[in-house]
């Protein structure tokens, strides 16, 4: 591998407290480095641009069956944006369900190198990590889903943290899985027999638990065992209007739950886009972003991310079975569900976002407004929910609606007056900096994510770094068509020591590592609970236990990442 | 010596059951328990009517020689045509992808002529589905629609839908009332606690009024495609009245008059239920890695089969792109066949034109595609003597093992592809 210094850049580094200094990046073996030999190392020159640690996304739908279900129904969402192969690329399709490699080249044309995939069905992770491996240039992982597993719910209902400790660390390691991720807690149990959860004190049938022993038993078992990351959380009733305050009910639930050392979190709220909406009905909707902002604001516990909605034909994809039937009702459009044997379920919807509609153009602000509205960027980040709220490829548009609020004004302009009345977006003047900009997409995820080689350019760092052809220093907010250009095609993404961008075009597309967390447990606690999974899986399963973990041969490059969670069992 | 494998996955059809135990003798299958009569004669001879060596023309070569050819045919065609992919494993699957893109060529699996009206049915109105544990554990209505799992699935019933005792299924067929709709008494009507015989051709009339009378609407004729009004109200009602209830349906449904309007009507009934109850449909894939085929082609080019590359980008259109058209209508000059025998099974026009164009064949086996290809190149048995992935009927996806030795030294799917690849690519580079 041949050294690599970034010469002459604006370097945005939070974690570091770099911000915009005009300094140089010096990249040896696949790590950031102190300095280098200048003579033998090739330059990559950023003088006049804007410097950046590799993007790092903490919620996308890019990998498994859900993404591979919306690419199968869709397929007139691809014919519109059609990607031909070249001497370095595979061909394949984009637009809102993209092709394996494409999502792979189009979040490294955007400086993005870490991806996390936001919702792994156990069953069907093995899926997961072959379309991975077909998802060249970003490092990435996989959150496996808990909140409606039937072990999850056999051991909240008996009160056994130990045994659910134990079985997070087992499922974690059978699923190649990096975090514990819950989507509509109990929900998605009621919907195998076609109901729902109201809140989160409804009961789960059979199991008689509710959605709140569900969230805190999961987050209290989480931060015993010490997983890098949080629980990572989709609440209950999204897409409800009223459902700020089952969003905020729930964040309160687990306040008391001490956190791992060296965390101040105990958990994520994904998308919360979808759950902040007051008011009844979709007809007298409005926004309680701010409200969610407050509490976010007041409680150090809790981090979110956006959800951002973009008015475009998109489609929806969740583990949310029942919202999914729900979002089918409300538009007519059609409809897939998928249900996984004792474990998990998934739905997908197109859905456009319309300009002209009074509930997507409060949608749209909601997002924004979050952002907004929480004051400390180590807590709030940028997603789509992608392709939920929108592609990831308009991350640059959120970009600059964040930066400028020129950028929201004219949109503001574009979409229902709904938008004044019935949220609070026209009365703020905030405008995200570079640093804050940095931190939002690359930094504080990478922190929350606990992935200590990311989202940084100290000494040590994995080398990702990503070039911005925008001057910062003479950049405007006025000027926030150019900033969306520059982030939409970085200058040059350097994925571990090598240009894999370059003039946003990709000329290299090596494969990324997979990250998984490798829990240990008492070998007392993990034979105990081998008992219970060879009965029940016998019993209950369709496929036998010893089929069930996912082989080494579907992680050609893992990186394990190991977690003792035997202290203070 | 002996090896016992246990939880073995049986590569036969889309039931992948996961439970076969395969005895190896020094280095021979001497036994299989737990399989079905097709599954342990899989197993049993899969070293029978093997392809002896590489062929040209007929002539015995090597690898080399054989690789060399198939490069020169695909990467010289004008219109390539890659199908088969059923039958083999995933990174196989994967690469005859890349090498149809490499070539500018056609790629296209087994469902556009078995499963592909389902998957136009999912494209049009979508798709309520499940995972195989699910019907297991709670299903209390089951209905066979055009398929015959007695025949075609032997162990479904018994280890999936209407025979297992579940979690809310103690009883096992006691728990659970099954419904046979079929245009002939087969052997599952009879298993069957009802059946509904269809007049032929009839099934989306009939699928149209069990949805009307669902929604409560009073079905006014005697009769509709032979099943008197009667029948038809009860069903509706035991429909409403299940716990959770699914439909699986197989080619009778998507291959007789209708198709995907077929699979669209049974997908509007089963939607307009869950305004009811929880209902589900699921369709029973044939070739054990059909499911798969279509997984990893809809991945890598958004499409699952039927996917032209002649632009350098993915196309989709069933009906053009489909190999029996593309055959039939003269266009393919050149076809890539892996682990599927068109040779006997397409229509006449297809399998002729076939004949006439230079045809590289990847396969175990002796068939009538091997009989007229020009390049013949025998391949390793994936989930015999070659691992894997296949992905079941209902989308979960296993490894598949590898519990001897491949046949004389042979290599897998994969590793030829892979080989041609190289080799096409080379051609490409030098020229």
């Amino acid at each position: 591998m041949v050294d690599v210094i970034v010469k002459g850049g604006f370097v945005f580094d939070p974690l570091n407290g770099v911000d915009g200094e005009k300094m140089d990046v010096f990249i040896s073996g696949g790590k950031v480095v102190e300095d280098l030999n200048e003579r033998e190392a090739k330059v990559v020159d950023a003088t006049g641009m804007t410097v950046m640690p590799g993007g790092v996304d903490l919620h996308s739908h890019i990998a498994g069956s859900k993404i591979n279900i919306g690419r199968l129904m869709r397929p007139e969402d691809h014919r519109k944006d059609v990607v031909p192969r070249t001497k370095v690329t595979r061909g394949g399709v984009g637009y809102s369900c993209p092709s394996t490699f494409v999502a792979g080249y189009r979040y490294a044309q955007m400086g993005y190198t870490t991806v996390m995939e936001a919702a792994m069905p156990p069953l069907g992770a093995r899926h997961v990590h072959e379309e991975l491996n077909d998802t060249p240039i970003f490092d990435k992982a996989a959150f496996t889903l808990f909140g409606n597993n039937h072990f999850t719910l056999k051991y909240v209902k008996e009160g056994d943290i130990d045994k659910l400790k134990a079985f997070i660390a087992w499922l974690l390691r059978a699923t190649r899985g990096y975090a514990v991720k819950i989507v509509n807690p109990g929900g998605v149990e009621n919907w195998k027999w076609g109901k729902n959860v109201g809140g989160l004190d409804d009961l789960v049938y059979n199991y008689e638990v509710s959605p709140r022993q569900i969230v805190t038993s999961l987050a209290k078992a989480n931060e015993e065992l010490g997983l890098p990351h949080t629980i990572h959380l989709h609440c209950n009733n999204l897409g409800v209007p009223g459902n700020y305050e089952t969003t905020i009910e729930t964040m309160d639930a687990v306040k008391d739950i001490r956190p791992k050392d060296g965390r101040r979190t105990t958990i994520h709220v994904v998308h919360v886009q979808f759950n902040a909406l007051d008011g009844e009905n979709w007809m007298n909707v409005r926004s309680g972003a701010h409200k969610i902002a407050k509490y976010v604001n007041a409680n150090p516990h809790v981090t979110i991310d956006l959800g951002q909605a973009i008015f475009t034909d998109t489609t929806t994809m969740t583990g949310d079975g029942p919202w999914q039937f729900r979002l089918y009702n409300l538009t007519g459009n059609k409809w897939v569900n998928s249900d996984v044997e004792m474990e998990a379920g998934a739905g997908v919807v197109p859905y456009t976002f319309r300009k002209d509609n009074p509930a997507n153009a409060i949608q749209w602000a909601i997002g924004l407004e979050l952002a907004l509205h929480v004051y400390d960027p180590w807590r709030v980040y940028m997603t789509t929910d992608h392709p939920n709220g929108g592609p990831f490829t308009f991350y640059p548009r959120v970009i600059a609606w964040l930066m400028s609020r020129k950028a929201r004004t004219d949109t503001m302009l574009e979409v229902n007056k709904a938008v004044m009345k019935r949220t609070t977006l026209a009365n703020v003047y905030r405008e995200y900096s570079f640093g804050e900009i940095a931190t939002v997409t690359r930094a504080a995820t990478a922190k929350v994510l606990g992935l200590e080689k990311k989202g940084h350019l100290g000494p040590g760092a994995d080398a990702d770094v990503s070039v911005y052809n925008v001057d910062p220093t003479t950049w405007r907010p006025s000027m926030y068509r150019d900033i969306e250009k520059a982030f939409a095609r970085a200058a040059y993404t350097i994925k571990g020591s090598e240009v894999v961008v370059k003039d946003g075009e990709v000329v290299a597309a090596p494969l990324g590592k997979t990250f998984w967390v490798d829990a240990k447990v008492p070998e007392e606690a993990e034979a105990e609970l081998m008992k219970d999974l060879e009965a029940e899986f016998r019993d209950y399963y369709t496929v036998s236990l010893s089929n069930y973990p996912v082989q080494d041969a579907y992680l050609p490059v893992q990186q394990p990442m190991a977690v003792d969670g035997r202290r203070g069992w | 010596m002996m090896t016992v494998y246990t939880d073995v996955v049986c590569p036969f059809c889309g039931c992948l059951c996961d439970d076969l135990e395969v005895t190896v003798e020094d280095g021979e299958i001497a036994g299989v328990k737990n399989a079905c009569a097709v599954s342990r004669s899989k197993f049993m001879n899969h070293g029978e009517n093997r392809i002896e060596t590489t062929t040209v023309d007929g002539k015995a070569v090597d690898y080399e020689e054989a690789v060399k050819a198939a490069a020169k045919i695909l990467a010289t065609a004008r219109r390539p045509l890659v199908y088969g992919l059923s039958s083999t494993e995933c990174v196989a699957i994967g690469k005859a992808v890349e090498l149809a893109e490499l070539v500018g060529g056609v790629v296209d699996n087994t469902s556009s002529v078995c499963h592909g009206p389902t998957i136009l049915a999912l494209q049009q109105v979508g798709e309520s589905k499940t995972t195989l544990g699910e019907v297991k554990n709670r299903a209390d209505l089951i209905v066979f629609w055009g398929s015959n799992p007695t025949e075609a699935h032997l162990r479904h019933i018994i280890r999936y839908s209407a025979m297992p005792k579940g979690m809310y299924t103690p009883e096992g067929r006691k728990s659970r009332y099954v419904v046979a709709v079929d245009v002939r008494e087969t052997r599952m009507a009879r298993v069957a606690d009802e059946f509904l015989k269809v007049e032929p051709g009839k099934d989306f009339e009939l699928l149209l009024v069990l949805r009307a009378a669902v929604r409560g609407a009073e079905v006014q004729a005697d009769q509709v495609a032979g099943i008197s009004k009667e029948q038809i109200k009860a069903l509706a009602g035991r429909m409403k009245a299940a716990k959770m209830g699914i439909i699986f349906f197989g080619l009778g449904l998507t291959q007789s008059d209708g198709r995907h309007m077929n699979i669209d009507a049974a997908v509007g009934l089963v939607t307009e239920l869950n305004h009811h109850t929880k209902f589900l449909l699921t369709p029973m894939r044939g070739h054990y890695n059909v499911a798969g085929a279509n997984t990893v082609t809809t991945w890598q080019t958004g499409y699952p089969y039927a996917v032209d590359f002649a632009r350098g980008y993915p196309r989709y259109n069933p009906g053009e792109y489909t190999s029996v058209d593309l055959l039939a209508k003269g266009e393919a000059d050149a076809a890539l066949i892996i682990a599927s025998d068109p040779g006997a099974t397409f229509p006449a026009d297809a399998a002729k034109r076939l004949a006439k164009i230079p045809v590289v064949t990847l396969d175990q086996k002796v068939t009538p595609t091997t009989m007229l290809s020009k390049v013949v190149i025998p391949v390793a048995t994936a989930g015999v003597e070659a691992e894997g992935t296949a992905y079941r009927m209902d989308g979960v996806p296993l490894r598949l093992k590898k519990v001897v030795e491949p046949h004389g030294g042979i290599r897998s799917d994969a590793e030829v592809l892979e080989m041609i690849i190289e080799r096409v690519r080379a051609l490409k580079e030098g020229s």
